[in-house]
Parts: C-alpha cells; sequence; structure tokens
C-alpha cells in the first residue's frame, strides 16, 4: 500500500447519519473476485437521484468525503472502502464511523477521521456554502484543519505509522513467527480441527 | 484481578503484546465464504504466501449461491468457481453447494460442534457474532484482515470495550429471541455497542435454547458491536455433546473443566451495563430502514416529529423509502412477500415455531413465501420431522441452504416497491434487492403474517 501522509482536497457533503455499506455499494456488486471495479457501484441507488451530492458538479473531484454518525455500519465488506478509493476519497470524516469499516479503511490508506459532532457540523456548512473548501487531513499531526476550524482526531500509534509508511501488515506479523509457534503449541488439546 | 467473559477469552488468545501496539491475537477458527474471500487467496498468490493452518480453516459456499434448481448466473458461478479452486489449492475444507454440510456459514459451524466456548473465530462476514452464543469469541472481518488470518493465523487487534445487557423475568409467551434483541437495539441504537463486546445475561438469557442465544449475538452487529456473547452454561454443553467435532471421552471433560471457567467474575465490571425487563417485551416489527427503526406490532408507524431530534431527519427518510405514513397501525400494513431464512433465524427451531402457525392453513393469494434453510442439514432434520410438507401445503416455497434473500446477491430478491416481512437482520435500503421494502420480524411474526397478509400474530388469525 502507498503511504498516506496529507489528504489536501475538496470534499463532499454527506449529510446522513447511519450510513450503511449496503448504500456505500449494493450486494450485486460484491460478486466480482477482484478488488477493482467498484467506482460504478459508489451510492448506486442513490445516485439514481439526480439532486444527489454525488451527483453534483461542484463536488466532483472530492477527496474528503463528510459525513453523519455512524458511517459505514452493516457488513464487513471492504468492497465499500474499495469504492470510495476508486471514486478518488482518501478520508471519510464523521462523528462517528464503524469499527469494521474504520479498520478496512485503515488497510487501504483511506483515512478514518472522528471528530466531535459540531465540528463535522461545522465543515458540513463551510463544504455547502463553499465547495471549492479546501480541507486538509494530516495523518502526521491527527489534525484536520479547514478555513476557521482546526481539529484533532485520534488515531492509535500504530495505526497512525501504519497510514504514514504504507506497511504490509502480513509480513510485519510474520516478524513473530517465533510467538505464534510458542502460542501454537500451547493449545488445547481438545480445540476442533477440521481436517 | 476479576475480568469479564469477552476479557478472558481475549487474554487466553494474545500472542504478542507490545506497549503502544494492539495485541496480535491467535485464531481458533477462520470460516471463509466464496464473496469476501476471493481477492485475499489472490493477495496470498501474489505474495507466495501459503495458508498457515488449513486444519483451522473452513470454507463453504452461502452468500451467492442459488437455492432452487435454477443455475447460477455467470458473474456468480465464476464465484462459486473461485471458492472451489482457491480450496483445492490452497489445501483448505470446503463444503461446497451440494454437500450435506453446505449451508450458511454461521449455521454449519455450530451445528457441526466447531463452535466452542472460549475460541476466538473470526469470518470475512459482520454476522459472525452469531458464535458468541456458545460463549466464542467472534467477529466478522474485512478482506485485507481474511489474508492477514489465512497467513498468519492470528490478527491484529485494538482491545474492545465491555458491555453488559442483562434480560432480566420472564419473555411473554409470543415473544422470541428476535423480539429481545430487536427490542435491545431499538433501546440503545444501532451504535450504542460500538467498540465494546456485549454480553448478555439475565435470566431470560438463561432461559433461551442456544438456536436462541444465537438469533440474539447474531444482531449484536446491528447495536454497532464488535461482538456479542452469552457466557457457556449446561444448556450449552448438552448442545455440544455429541456432535461432530466436539470433543470426546476425556477430552470432553477436559474441555468441560475449562469451559465452566469461561465467565465473567463476581466482581468484573463493564464499561455500560443496561438491564431490561423481559416482561416488558412485545413482538417487534421495524417501521424504517435500519434495525433500531422499530414498534411492536401492537404499535403504530412513529411521527417523526414526535421522536427525539436526531432521530427526525433518518425517520422522515426512511417513511419516504418505505412509502408509510406516520400513524399506520403496525396491523394494517400488507406485505408482498414473506422470507423465512438467513443466519438470523433459518434454524430448526425457527423452522418449527413458524410450521406450527402454518400448519393446516394457506398463505395469502397473491403473496410471495419462500422457507429457505440455514444449511442441508436444517434442512433434512426439518423434511425428517415433515416440516417441508407443513410449508408446501400452506404455499410456502422450500429451498434449499444459502443466504437468499437476506441480502439479495443470488436471483431471490424483491421487485421495486415489494413489501416484505423477513426474519433477516437487516432492513438496510434495497437490502433485499433495488428498491425493496424490508420489515425485520420473528419466525412466528413472519408465519402469520404470511397467512393474514399483513402484520400478525398467530393469535390474530
Amino acid at each position: 500500500m502507498e503511504p498516506t501522509r496529507l489528504v489536501t482536497g475538496r470534499a463532499l457533503p454527506l449529510e446522513r447519519a447511519n450510513v450503511d455499506t449496503d448504500q456505500i455499494i449494493p450486494s450485486h456488486w460484491l460478486k466480482r473476485i477482484e478488488r477493482t471495479g467498484y467506482a460504478l457501484g459508489l451510492f448506486e441507488a442513490w445516485r439514481k437521484d439526480p439532486s444527489f451530492v454525488l451527483n453534483d458538479d461542484r463536488y466532483r473531484g472530492a477527496k474528503i468525503l463528510i459525513a453523519g454518525a455512524n458511517f459505514g455500519c452493516g457488513s464487513s465488506r471492504e468492497h465499500a472502502v474499495w469504492a470510495l478509493r476508486e471514486s478518488g476519497f482518501r478520508a471519510v470524516i464523521a462523528p462517528t464511523i464503524a469499527d469494521i469499516f474504520k479498520s478496512n479503511a485503515i488497510k487501504n490508506g483511506l483515512v478514518p477521521v472522528e471528530l466531535e459532532s459540531d465540528a463535522v457540523s461545522r465543515l458540513l456548512a463551510a463544504v455547502k456554502a463553499d465547495a471549492g473548501t479546501t480541507i486538509t487531513v494530516d495523518v502526521a499531526q491527527r489534525t484536520v484543519a479547514a478555513p476557521g476550524l482546526e481539529a484533532s482526531f485520534a488515531l492509535a500509534d500504530f495505526f497512525q505509522t501504519y497510514l504514514l509508511e504504507g506497511l504490509d501488515d502480513i509480513a510485519l506479523t510474520l516478524r513473530h513467527e517465533r510467538d505464534i509457534a510458542a502460542f501454537e503449541a500451547n493449545r488445547a488439546e481438545w480445540l476442533p480441527r477440521v481436517r | 484481578m476479576s475480568s469479564t467473559l469477552s476479557e478472558k477469552v481475549w487474554e487466553r488468545h494474545v500472542v504478542r503484546r507490545a506497549a503502544g501496539e494492539p495485541d496480535l491475537l491467535y485464531v481458533d477458527l477462520h470460516l471463509v465464504h466464496e464473496v469476501t474471500s476471493p481477492q485475499a487467496f489472490e493477495g496470498l498468490r501474489l505474495s507466495k504466501r501459503r495458508v498457515r493452518r488449513p486444519d483451522l480453516t473452513l470454507a463453504t459456499m452461502d452468500h451467492n449461491v442459488p437455492t432452487n434448481d435454477e443455475p447460477a448466473e455467470d458473474i456468480s458461478a465464476r464465484q462459486i468457481e473461485a471458492m472451489a479452486r482457491n480450496a483445492r489449492e490452497f489445501g483448505v475444507r470446503c463444503y461446497p453447494t451440494g454437500d450435506p454440510n453446505q449451508g450458511i456459514v454461521h449455521v454449519i459451524s455450530p451445528q457441526l460442534g466447531l463452535t466452542q466456548p472460549g475460541m476466538t473465530i473470526v469470518c470475512g462476514d459482520s454476522h459472525t457474532s452469531t458464535h458468541g452464543a456458545l460463549g466464542a469469541l467472534a467477529w466478522g472481518i474485512g478482506t485485507s484482515e481474511i489474508e492477514h488470518v489465512l497467513a498468519t493465523q492470528t490478527i491484529v487487534q485494538t482491545k474492545p470495550g465491555t458491555m453488559a445487557v442483562t434480560v432480566e423475568g420472564v419473555l411473554p409467551a409470543d415473544c422470541a429471541a428476535k423480539d429481545v434483541i430487536l427490542g435491545i437495539i431499538a433501546r440503545i441504537g444501532t451504535a450504542g455497542g460500538t467498540g465494546k463486546v456485549i454480553e448478555y445475561r439475565g435470566a431470560a438469557i438463561r432461559a433461551l435454547s442456544i438456536e436462541g442465544r444465537l438469533t440474539i449475538c447474531n444482531m449484536s452487529i446491528e447495536a454497532g458491536a464488535r461482538a456479542g456473547m452469552v457466557a457457556p452454561d449446561d444448556v450449552t454443553f448438552a448442545w455440544l455433546e455429541g456432535r461432530p467435532f466436539a470433543p470426546k471421552g476425556a477430552l470432553w471433560e477436559n474441555a468441560l473443566d475449562d469451559w465452566r471457567s469461561v465467565a465473567t467474575d463476581a466482581g468484573a465490571s463493564f464499561d455500560r451495563e443496561i438491564t431490561i425487563d423481559a416482561s416488558t417485551l412485545r413482538p417487534y416489527v421495524t417501521w424504517g430502514t435500519n434495525p433500531a427503526q422499530s414498534v411492536t406490532i401492537d404499535g403504530a408507524v412513529p411521527d417523526p416529529d414526535a421522536l427525539p431530534a436526531d432521530a427526525r431527519e433518518s425517520a422522515r427518510r426512511a417513511l419516504r423509502y418505505q412509502e408509510l405514513l406516520p400513524g399506520t397501525r403496525v396491523r394494517d400494513i400488507a406485505v408482498d412477500a414473506v422470507f423465512i431464512g438467513s443466519c438470523t433465524n433459518a434454524r430448526l427451531e425457527d423452522l418449527r415455531l413458524a410450521s406450527e402457525v402454518v400448519r393446516g392453513r394457506k398463505v395469502r393469494s397473491g403473496l410471495r413465501a419462500l422457507v429457505v434453510p440455514g444449511s442441508m442439514r436444517v434442512k433434512a432434520d426439518a423434511e425428517r420431522e415433515g416440516l417441508d410438507r407443513i410449508f408446501r401445503d400452506a404455499g410456502f416455497e422450500w429451498r434449499d441452504a444459502g443466504c437468499s434473500m437476506c441480502l439479495g446477491m443470488n436471483p431471490d430478491v424483491l421487485r421495486p416497491g415489494e413489501r416484505c416481512a423477513s426474519t433477516s437482520n437487516r432492513n438496510f435500503e434495497g437490502r433485499q434487492g433495488p428498491g425493496g421494502r424490508t420489515h425485520l420480524v420473528s419466525p412466528t411474526v413472519a408465519a402469520a403474517t404470511a397467512i393474514a397478509g399483513h402484520f400478525a400474530l398467530p393469535a390474530d388469525l
């Protein structure tokens, strides 16, 4: 994965809470066996409405998605993150982001940013008033900056390093092969084996 | 120091702990299905990695498979073939379509006795929380994490918080496990458990069968929780004994001794605790487009203006999508389809409950009604009891095992505008097919609704 240090760009205001992964990418797109080819499926049902914000030319090319609370709830489908990435998004800002989505996002260089509801509301208002508003998400500083607003967000050190360096986490874990083997040697005898 | 059930299981699986890093946890069982795994196997191929523990990895096909005699459409067939090919290439046991053990991943693993107390279980599916019903710590993961678990049999995880949901008292006779969990979600909301593992406790939970507990833990994710668990007890042990992968002989005795210690200590505290009186619960019906938007069957569609400020906009949106008016009595809402199935409610007990309601009755004319057993074993068991005849005679379609109309990946989908009473877990917009409208209910309510043509209890028939 490529390193992600700074995300600077315009933002798409999606003023809805509980945006679930079935909306982000409907299930029929999950029949694909590739990691790519999901951009057209992003918010497929909502996009059929011409007034949906993703159809608004003023927000074309946005890199940051701003949404309501509990963004990415529902299914574990990583395809939701792939669809956002493929469509140019590099960060999601919301008051809360669902656990599995957050973890999937970090694995794919999509920065999950949880801010106080009040800060999210101000960002939404700014972006709605002026689609050209530039927002910067700084992974190294763990801050979000927009005209008249500066806020910091929580991101555990480990995941911050992960994003900043674009690490291969499997290679990282395999460095602990001895710990894994030692653990395996002590597992209870009754634990099931499927073959 | 005293600790909770989930903390105990967590601590037992820490492979490596380092300051400033999430824990590296061992995974006792990795369940795999055709939809979220192909990209993970491809990743292994590209990096020339193998599956570390094929003996702790089990695959099946459930999300995308046809549940009737029709062949899968080309793109689905390609995914099903990829699962079979990946299993062969990487030495993973797979129960494909046509196998007597095939079924929804969260139905087959407990049924085979693979899901056991104190284990860690992961799967690329958010409803992996189901397995917590037997005292396992089980949660859903994404495809990148699947690849990580395949390659290392471990997962890097931040330790979740703890939450106790205690359901005291006795459940009314016309309520089911589904009503307990819908009632809990109505109370705590779709993000009420975010970042936490919910432990379900109390007399009403203890009184439930394992199948009922599976239904409750299944929908923990609908409250945003990382996982849901019930401490193992004699009900658990009796249910497990003799199952194909359960320990046998002396190992069974050893396992029992250990499993009895898998419980929250008396002095342990939770990050959040709530208590619910079971006797106040009623059969629930969701009216909206998230699982917290529900009322009891005796109620009416709410007026968004009467809801708390932060719930109004999504309620208005939901009512527009669902084409419902505030004040409409739930029993006056007519449906076009009834779906009895999914990892939430397609086990033998669910089918028995539904069959009792439909026995000797007929599905309302013009209504489409489907029973999709959770596994081929459930199907065979039900047929041995003659349940298939009861459903077919009433006008239900009786299908093979799969996820089917729960998520609309196979041809079992709602048409735009169709309204469905469904025993599944999600009522998101378009979940059962683009433009489809879902109302979540228990198997009993689904069955009565199929007969009445509108939401109903058996007593209404």
